[in-house]
């Protein structure tokens, strides 16, 4: 076990673990935010997706000794930005979400998209969202809730 | 003098002659042998260019590779435009400054894809020839201008090549494997073959 102090949300937070465990489960378990979901637990869904250092990381296969001082942003606060006010916006004005349990993710890498990238196409959509995956295929939604968000931040 | 004498001596300097073109020739032909102990270290340094720790994110293709096998690298990863994968799906989302073995992540510092001039295969993902890595290697217009000098000290000191010689576990707990030779035999055969002039291997 090991003290860390990780900058979460814009606050300072200790936990005390193993250095191994994801920063997923310290999220999750030890700060009970419990809007980052575990879909695969190997990367490959993105619905552990948080921002460290502000790129969008897959959580569940980040150690907590990784992290260092690079502030965390969770879905919990990333409406606080004017790129996240704009995508959860956009999000419900689409009706993007179906059973809901990969959006937080989906969320947090189209936020990280619309920071890099002001006005994505198509392409831009497809190869930034790629790596998030959603059972319930609301694909073509997420796609016009990308380019609504991007409207609206001009 | 007479016609015999004269057709001797004609003799003799045609025969001088034809045995000093053949000596040029051949010499011509075959290499120094400081050239070809340089070719014998390039194949070494080749045989660690073509291993999966380098040759998977030497592609061709718009994706890294991943594992022994080389197969494309999942989750629908992209080169993106500076090989760093693109926003919201960066090499470093995963890949972090060090190895992550208890969850199976590799890493290291700067994980990127190599530019598309260092490509080590086609697009068919099947391996180029030994002469056609050599000729991009030591092409200054390809290889980020590096001379031999360059070329040892990137593959004694930069962190990515060392990683490929501590990759790791896998996320079922085993280790990765790595290239056929140590790095401190890479680095010898490296400097062998840049103290020859990087001479690359005729052919195509």
């Amino acid at each position: 076990m090991a003290t860390f102090r990780l900058n979460v949300n814009g606050s300072q937070k200790t936990v005390d673990v193993d250095p191994s465990t994801p920063l997923l489960w310290v999220l999750r378990e030890e700060l009970k935010l419990t809007g980052t979901k575990y879909g695969c637990g190997i990367s490959a869904c993105g619905a552990c997706t948080v921002h460290v250092g502000g790129i969008a990381t897959r959580s569940c296969i980040v150690p907590v000794d990784l992290v260092g001082e690079r502030p965390i942003v969770t879905i919990e606060a990333i409406g606080n930005d004017p790129v996240g006010s704009a995508v959860q916006t956009a999000w419900i004005e689409k009706d993007v979400v179906q059973c809901g349990y990969c959006q937080s993710g989906q969320i947090m890498s189209a936020v990280a998209l619309l920071k890099d990238t002001k006005k994505p196409t198509d392409k831009n959509i497809e190869e930034s969202m790629g790596g998030n995956l959603c059972r319930c295929a609301t694909y073509a939604r997420i796609r016009e809730a990308i380019k609504s968000a991007s409207q609206q931040l001009g | 003098m007479s016609n015999r004498s004269q057709t001797c001596g004609v003799f003799a300097v045609v025969t001088f002659l034809a045995i000093w073109i053949s000596i040029s020739m051949s010499q011509a032909a075959r290499p120094s042998l400081e050239s070809q102990a340089g070719l014998a270290a390039w194949e070494k340094v080749y045989s660690v260019l073509i291993s999966p720790r380098c040759i998977n994110c030497h592609t061709a293709t718009n994706y890294p590779q991943q594992g022994d096998d080389r197969h494309r690298h999942f989750a629908n990863v992209v080169r993106g435009p500076e090989g760093k994968g693109v926003a919201g799906l960066n090499c470093v989302s995963c890949h972090q400054e060090r190895n992550a073995d208890s969850t199976g992540a590799p890493g290291g510092h700067n994980w990127h894809l190599a530019p598309l001039s260092m490509q080590w295969q086609d697009l068919n993902d099947q391996l180029l020839s030994s002469a056609t890595v050599c000729r991009a290697v030591t092409d200054r217009s390809k290889n980020d201008n590096l001379d031999g000098a360059g070329l040892l000290k990137h593959h004694t000191e930069e962190q990515l090549v060392l990683w490929a010689w501590n990759p790791g576990r896998r996320p079922d707990g085993s280790l990765r494997t790595t290239p056929p030779i140590s790095h401190q035999e890479f680095v010898a055969a490296t400097r062998t073959w840049v103290d020859a002039g990087t001479p690359c291997p005729k052919g195509r």
